[in-house]
């Protein structure tokens, strides 16, 4: 525990329900939380009020192992205007968010130790909650020369990306792929073939047709994720899919985990929620990197999901500052923030209707993507013993996202939007980051 | 009337038919000895060009100055703008200034959406990137119009560059508004896969559409495309997509050869067509005066009036 964090709380949620998927557990329980562990799991009403500490009656309430994060740009160093690793950690936090891989597309790049460290560094002073670095694949994201994932898996790098872009040449990823094996890291792909995608600012479709939009094809993320999977076979390495966004891209990690091929994937919120047809206002908001397409696509994301092709949910929490989103929209950049409206946005758009279960959704955002990053700490299970990294929500309350977040960019896609579930409290290692909404520094 | 003409899409076809007729009555002021009506005496129209465009600028302040508006032209290169200002601080700076109606032509699609976000002022659209030039297309529909005595049930082809036009996209959804039959040609490159959910007829091939027209609409191919390898050379798509005079021989009796301008002669219409008498090219330019006459009266002025009252 660095210096000056408050200690550990000691919390008993009596007659709450307990989500948790790494022992499939659904149902009322009472946690004891003490010791930033958890100490006791109990039959509902079966505890007894711990001596000194709090009890916090669960009616209506779910607890969960603490959601992770496998993707979310933090911007520090470099953009500190639109994030910092602080801001960051609060607003992950305010989403339940125990832990979130910071990506590496920063100024200076995070492809070296040195900047690995600052951001280690600077996670542990917010101490909101964990921050993993991302290493990049590539020297300064320029897709020619690895770097240096050996030092920096030394350093516990777990995942390497160079999101923002794809990695152009095949015979780089080929290099990255079995390079990565060494270390046992995941190589994280943003797949775009950038031949097809030049200047293009949306879905390619009838709308991007329409709005005069240049269009960016299914097929550019689909080629890609082919050539990958092809090359994950070739190499035996661990590849992760980053934010699948088209239809066919889901068939082909289908196809590829049929065949036992090392291949995860991820789904972002607002590709579970959004369409091609919510940019018809130009509204900068909608702009993200893949785009948001056909509600077919969104319709086979949310089955994909449904039936455990996509691992998991990640945020691609991109904060952009106001003067760089009230732009001419092709002048904008593309992402949306997401740390604060994901759990949300899940459980409104497929909890609430039936097309996810609790269980599914708590994996889908903690145990699974615990497990693609290998933190054990982290995506339960919920037993004594176990570090007391947990959220609670209420999964009924409705509230309406934005205009303003924890976040310093207030670039959501969802902002206006009613939402039903909201974060009352997160646990990391047993202090409580959030309290009732609100974060507790 | 509608507060802001971004697209061709926000008009229900009655509006169509009532900006047409208004643009009836106001032609008849450009014909006049002192071409000059007093509707919009008072009235700030600003024209901020973030491309050049002589022909349809030029229409624009002159449409303003015979309704009585002052008019400002903002062009862009040696103003604010090229020193940095963002679109959003012009806007707040003409809105701060008393602009009623800003006349917008930018090279980015939707850039007309986002300055409705920062200004009370009403925003016409004189070009959007790829996207549209919902006057062109009105003023295009008022020249059929003038000729045939209606649109619906015409049929007429739009030539070109389908993709990158935003003449083409207000055009035909103009003309699909109104009932016309459009068939979209041009090479498979530069025409959007989904246009036939536009509700048009897409051809790859010029010689089987010709002698079925009312309107051959041929459009503006640039240059730049080639470079970007959409077609193999501006000579083989002159031969298999330009109006060539052979071509013209095979157009019905009476049918309309249009272009929005400017053109390349001898690329996408031969010199010798353009000067054909069936060619309206020159009326539309005229036209245009009228129809933002039209357009600027019913937005600013009193859309609830009789237009030929005040003219």
């Amino acid at each position: 525990m660095p210096k000056g964090m408050p200690e550990p709380s000691t919390v008993l949620f009596r007659g709450i329900r307990v989500v948790d998927p790494a022992t499939g557990r659904d149902g009322p329980g009472d946690v004891l939380v003490e010791d930033g562990v958890v100490a006791s799991v109990g039959e509902a009403g079966t505890a007894s009020a711990p001596r000194r500490g709090e009890v916090i009656e669960g009616d209506g309430l779910v607890l969960a192992p603490g959601l992770v994060d496998l993707h979310a740009h933090l911007r520090e160093p470099g953009r500190e205007d639109k994030e910092t690793v602080e801001s960051g950690s609060r607003a992950a936090a305010l989403g339940g968010y125990t832990a979130v891989a910071a990506m590496a597309n920063t100024d200076p790049v995070a492809d070296n130790a040195a900047v690995i460290q600052e951001v280690m560094a600077l996670a542990e002073k917010a101490a909101l909650c964990e921050v993993h670095p991302v290493g990049a694949i590539t020297r300064g994201l320029e897709g020619e020369t690895l770097a240096e994932i050996g030092e920096m898996a030394s350093l516990g790098v777990r995942m390497f990306s160079d999101d923002g872009k794809g990695v152009q040449s095949a015979r780089v990823l080929r290099l990255a792929l079995e390079y990565a094996k060494a270390f046992d890291v995941v190589i994280a792909e943003h797949c775009e073939d950038e031949s097809l995608t030049e200047g293009a600012q949306m879905h390619e479709g009838y709308h991007s047709a329409t709005l005069g939009l240049r269009g960016w094809p299914s097929e550019a993320e689909e080629l890609m994720l082919a050539r990958d999977v092809f090359l994950a076979r070739r190499t035996g390495g661990r590849l992760h899919v980053c934010h699948l966004s088209a239809a066919g891209s889901v068939d082909l990690v289908r196809r590829a985990k049929e065949e036992g091929l090392r291949v995860s994937a991820e789904v972002t919120p607002h590709h579970l929620t959004f369409t091609d047809d919510d940019l018809s206002s130009y509204d900068t908001y909608f702009k993200v990197n893949p785009p948001m397409r056909s509600a077919d696509d969104r319709e086979a994301l949310r089955a994909g999901l449904a039936d455990g092709t996509i691992d998991a949910v990640a945020t691609d929490h991109a904060p952009h500052a106001d003067e760089e989103k009230e732009q001419e929209f092709d002048l904008s950049p593309p992402g949306t923030i997401g740390l604060e409206t994901a759990l949300a946005a899940v459980l409104t758009e497929l909890v609430e209707p039936g097309r996810l279960s609790l269980l599914r959704a708590v994996e889908a955002m903690s145990t699974a993507p615990a497990g693609v990053l290998g933190l054990r700490d982290h995506g339960g299970p919920v037993e004594a013993g176990r570090p007391a990294n947990l959220v609670v929500f209420d999964p009924a309350a409705e509230w309406t996202a934005g205009p303003r977040f924890a976040s310093k960019s207030k670039n959501s896609a969802f902002t206006g939007r009613a939402l039903r579930g909201r974060v009352l409290h997160t646990l990391l290692a047993g202090e409580l980051t959030v309290r009732d909404g609100a974060a507790t520094r | 009337m509608i507060k802001h003409l971004l697209s061709i899409t926000q008009l229900a076809p009655e509006d169509v038919t009532r900006v047409l007729d208004t643009a009836d009555s106001f032609r008849e002021v450009g014909t006049r000895v002192i071409k000059k009506v007093p509707a919009l005496r008072g009235r700030t129209v600003v024209n901020l060009f973030y491309e050049n465009s002589t022909r349809t600028r030029i229409s624009f302040e002159l449409a303003a100055k015979r309704l009585s508006a002052d008019v400002i032209n903002f062009s862009t290169s040696g103003s604010s703008v090229s020193k940095g200002e963002s679109l959003k601080d012009t806007a707040l700076t003409l809105e701060a200034m008393g602009a009623d109606a800003i006349v917008m032509r930018h090279s980015s699609s939707g850039a007309c959406h986002t300055l409705t976000k920062w200004v009370k002022a009403s925003v016409l659209n004189a070009g959007d990137g790829t996207h549209e030039h919902p006057t062109q297309a009105l003023l295009d529909l008022y020249t059929i119009r003038e000729r045939y005595g209606r649109l619906e049930g015409l049929r007429a082809a739009i030539v070109g560059d389908i993709l990158h036009s935003r003449v083409a996209r207000s055009l035909t959804l103009g003309l699909v508004k109104m009932g016309a039959e459009v068939t979209l040609v041009g090479p498979p490159t530069l025409i959007p896969p989904e246009a036939p959910q536009w509700g048009v007829d897409v051809s790859y091939e010029l010689d089987g559409v010709i002698p079925k027209l009312d309107v051959c609409y041929m459009l503006r191919v640039q240059r730049e495309r080639q470079r970007q390898q959409y077609f193999p050379s501006v000579r083989e798509y002159s031969r298999i997509y330009g109006l060539s005079r052979e071509r013209v021989a095979q157009l019905p009796e009476g049918a309309l050869i249009m272009h929005p301008g400017p053109m390349n002669r001898g690329v996408e219409i031969a010199s010798e067509v353009a000067d054909l008498p069936q060619s309206v090219i020159t009326e539309q330019v005229t036209n245009g005066i009228a129809i933002r006459m039209s357009l600027l009266y019913l937005i600013l002025g009193g859309g609830a009036g009789e237009v030929s009252d005040v003219a």
